[in-house]
């Protein structure tokens, strides 16, 4: 019988964001700011995925996010999954859902849009789902 | 946000709409009043704008408040740097309303955010500029005698045209047929085109300012073209004068029919259509005194009469 081998080790305790597509991985590492985290991290990229030929995933040991914040990745990969782990069991399972408003998230595209030029956080609506299209709660400029 | 801020057109139901203008029904026969005895109205005009500007200003004076304020922002803080959130809540401390022109878009939706007391849009960058939309569909009830069913044709930079599309919007209560007249590159946004068919609004789509156009229409809304407006200057050469307005292109159209433009017009429409009856931009214009004394006594909850 073939040996099946685990790409990434196993996660006690913490947060296991998998199906993020390759060239959205370190953007979600970005967004988690994950590269001034002190917690263990596993990251991995371009693994084989079934359903999507190549896929990344991030495991952040003893780390549990807010709702809200999971929800940020789905702009960037809104296919991807999150499992939260306790003591070696997926207690919570979800894809990542695109909340209908962002708060300080997206930089808005208009130079002359009141949020890029005074100390606020930027706003956006969600308009579309598939593809993502969003419009600035402040100046009304659409984005994708 | 204060119940009676005026930062977009967008959330007036048509309740609202036709309770602002019957208002300035209102006051267009009674202009003078002691309404604002005791108020004090700030206008911080960011951005220079003579016009609206005055026309704010004499809507408090003839309503009996007084003005604080600025006309030119290099003389205040924010050339010192100050934040605009500083600036509106030192200002809210003194004044009762704040008209506000900024050069910013979102500027004021923002101010609303950080003061207890009521802001009116005075315009934000190439934003909103309700007060104009208000006094456009004033200048529109007031000829027509009522806002229902009419077939309005929008000439010029729809593309940029502030007014156009807030105007767009707000007639969407009232069952209106749209002509756009524009040349390529000016042409109405798909956006404010989506708007129309998510709402059920009729509009054709027109290269060629014609006598059909012109005949069929209640209202002819005319824009200026701006040379600044296009990458190709060759371009802007071949269309400049193909949206422009002559008396002698009026010839049949219906007897209702009204010209509107925001001002200033440069040479859209020829100083020959002024003498024409059908001219309505400079009354246009003067009915913004009224729009906005009635637009000024809602934000601050003042019950004003209602003349239909």
């Amino acid at each position: 019988m073939e040996k099946k081998e685990l790409a990434v080790a196993a996660l006690q305790n913490g947060t296991v964001i998998d199906h993020i597509p390759s060239e959205a991985l370190f953007e979600v590492v970005r967004l988690l700011s994950l590269h001034h985290s002190t917690a263990q991290l596993t990251i991995g990229n371009n693994l084989p995925s079934k359903r999507m030929g190549s896929k990344g995933i991030i495991k952040v040991a003893d780390t549990e996010y807010p709702e809200a914040i999971l929800n940020r990745i789905a702009l960037i990969a809104p296919s991807a999954n999150v499992a939260v782990i306790r003591d070696y069991e997926v207690v919570d399972k979800r894809q990542v859902e695109l909340p209908d408003e962002l708060v300080g998230v997206v930089k808005c595209d208009n130079p002359k849009c009141i949020t890029n030029n005074e100390p606020m956080l930027t706003r956006f609506n969600l308009l579309e789902r598939q593809p993502v299209v969003i419009r600035c709660h402040y100046c009304g400029h659409t984005q994708r | 946000m204060q119940t009676g801020s005026l930062v977009s057109i967008d959330p007036l139901s048509r309740e609202e709409i036709m309770s602002i203008l019957h208002s300035a029904a209102y006051f267009e026969q009674n202009p003078n009043q002691n309404l604002l005895a005791g108020k004090v109205v700030a206008t911080l005009f960011f951005e220079p704008s003579t016009r609206t500007r005055l026309s704010f200003e004499t809507a408090v004076q003839r309503l009996g408040g007084r003005i604080i304020g600025f006309s030119d922002p290099a003389a205040t803080s924010t050339s010192k740097g100050e934040t605009l959130n500083d600036t509106i809540k030192m200002v809210s401390s003194y004044a009762d309303l704040i008209v506000m022109r900024h050069y910013l878009e979102g500027a004021a939706q923002y101010a609303t955010e950080v003061t207890p007391i009521p802001i009116i849009n005075a315009g934000d960058g190439a934003n909103q500029h309700p007060s104009q939309t208000l006094l456009d569909l004033y200048s529109i009830y007031k000829t027509q005698g009522t806002l229902d069913n009419l077939t309005i044709t929008m000439v010029g930079d729809l593309k940029y045209g502030r007014t156009v599309h807030s105007l767009l919007m707000a007639m969407r209560h009232f069952n209106p047929t749209f002509r756009f007249v524009a040349c390529a590159e000016l042409q109405m946004p798909d956006y404010y085109k989506d708007f129309c068919r998510a709402n059920g609004i009729n509009f054709t789509e027109h290269t060629d300012f014609s006598p059909e156009v012109i005949n069929s229409s209640d209202i002819i809304y005319m824009t200026r073209v701006q040379r600044e407006r296009f990458t190709d200057i060759m371009e802007y050469e071949r269309v400049k004068d193909l949206y422009n307005l002559h008396n002698a292109m009026l010839e049949g159209s219906k007897d209702n029919l009204r010209i509107l433009h925001p001002l200033p017009r440069v040479n859209e429409i020829s100083m020959d259509v002024d003498s024409n009856p059908k001219a309505y931009y400079f009354q246009q214009a003067k009915n913004g005194l009224f729009a906005r004394q009635a637009i000024i006594c809602r934000a601050l909850g003042i019950p004003t009469p209602q003349h239909n």
